[in-house]
């Protein structure tokens, strides 16, 4: 299989640092030494102390595969998180950071399959990789994407959302254009957005990735056909 | 070495000296991590096979391994997404006392460790003998969750905590080394966090 492999640790700049919403920033990455990832891969990022100590997290990648030898990886700051604590308090554009990467060969679309990718929260991340290589591509008919969150304010990559294969679900507040009234995704979020011989991509917290694979087995949707990223607390 | 300006991180002197390279203690927390759904599996469906380069391949039931000389990991688990947890507590029985009565040939050399989901994991045959591997149903002393690979799971805690198969349901010994789900998508087929064999190459 053609898998790239995380070579050593690499410097690379920051160029860019944006909100996407309270509680989570993108940073726009050059990569001194760059290499075409596939959506859905992720790098870790490690900080170094004066005194030797070190702090690694791994962060999925936001943008979809390129040459531009840059990446975007988005960052939830998390209570206690030591890794994205720094990132958002500290880091502005010009810095350096050690990262490596890409890795990854599970939880990966290559671009040209039929692809239901479902996310909650922050594991929205990966899978915009695979929207965005699907829709640059043009190869849209090939991704449905459900991405559930609390309410609007915490929609990442609001501009990109949603559309016509991407469809937001929010639980707990909805805006008032949304005929959908807030509540938890349920099996007809998804039956909706079922393509004939998909592979599911599921991503976020453990309980939301059950959730989902369980409303999935009750759609008949084959265990074998589903990938699951687990997002733990990875401060 | 490369500083990162002005981190001060929660290093020094206070360090645990527990914590491998990279990691850090995550406390009382317990993250899942799998890449499949998770499965329902009921004890009495549960088997554990040894197979393979053994003279008497073997199932055991859940019954039958429950009966099987109790044995307890007390110590640290560590992943290679960085969290260790320090000072846990496993019980089930020891895989040499499995691997005694199915009998390694001599031309065993690694295992393939499988699970009713059909995860697996490779690893040399003497990382799972000389008291440093069990199948394990019980943590800190009550029923190991599903989410954990319950009801029981491979542990092989002085590896990356991937090696540990959840659900586990056998081990296959072969004459080479075969890589297993993570490893062929990238992660180091040993995975000692001392060394931080974390991915291929490394």
């Amino acid at each position: 299989m053609d898998l790239p492999t995380p070579g050593p640790w690499q410097v690379a700049t920051v160029e860019e640092v944006s909100k996407e919403t309270q509680r989570a920033k993108t940073f726009r990455l050059r990569l001194s030494t760059p290499s075409r990832h596939l959506a859905g891969q992720h790098y870790v990022v490690r900080l170094t102390a004066e005194d030797g100590y070190t702090a690694s997290r791994s962060y999925s990648i936001a943008s979809p595969p390129d040459d531009s030898g840059e990446i975007e990886i988005t960052v939830e700051r998390l209570e206690h998180g030591e890794v994205s604590s720094y990132l958002h308090e500290v880091v502005v554009p010009g810095d350096e950071l050690e990262v490596r990467g890409p890795i990854g060969g599970w939880f990966v679309w290559r671009g040209d399959t039929p692809a239901l990718l479902v996310a909650g929260g922050s594991g929205l991340v990966p899978l915009m990789s695979m929207l965005r290589l699907a829709r640059r591509s043009g190869r849209s008919e090939l991704v449905h994407l459900v991405v559930s969150v609390r309410s609007p304010c915490e929609l990442y990559y609001a501009n990109e959302l949603p559309g016509r294969e991407a469809t937001v679900v929010f639980t707990r507040e909805a805006p008032p254009a949304c005929d959908r009234p807030p509540g938890r995704l349920g099996e007809d979020d998804l039956r909706r957005a079922l393509l004939p011989d998909a592979i599911a991509y599921v991503c976020g917290s453990s309980g939301f990735a059950d959730h989902v694979t369980s409303l999935l087995a009750r759609l008949g949707f084959p265990d074998e056909r589903i990938r699951v990223e687990r997002f733990g607390p990875s401060g | 070495m490369k500083f990162t300006r002005e981190f001060k991180g929660r290093g020094g002197a206070g360090r645990d000296p527990k914590l491998p390279p990279g990691q850090y203690d995550i406390g009382s927390d317990w993250p899942v991590l799998s890449a499949e759904a998770t499965p329902d599996l009921a004890t009495a469906e549960w088997t554990f096979a040894i197979e393979g380069l053994v003279r008497n391949p073997l199932t055991w039931t859940w019954d039958e391994i429950q009966a099987l000389e109790p044995a307890t990991y007390e110590g640290d688990i560590h992943c290679v997404t960085t969290w260790s947890k320090l000072g846990v507590s496993f019980g089930g029985v020891s895989v040499d006392t499995l691997l005694a009565v199915a009998v390694p040939l001599p031309s065993a050399s690694h295992v393939v460790a499988y699970s009713h989901t059909g995860y697996t994991t490779n690893l040399p045959l003497g990382d799972i003998t000389g008291n440093k591997a069990w199948v394990v149903w019980e943590y800190d002393g009550r029923p190991l969750e599903v989410a954990h690979g319950g009801p029981a799971r491979l542990l092989v805690p002085h590896l990356y905590f991937w090696k540990s198969a959840k659900w586990v349901a056998g081990l296959r010994l072969l004459d080479h080394d075969e890589p297993g789900f993570w490893e062929v998508n990238g992660y180091h087929d040993r995975g000692d966090p001392w060394l931080e064999q974390r991915y291929q190459g490394d």
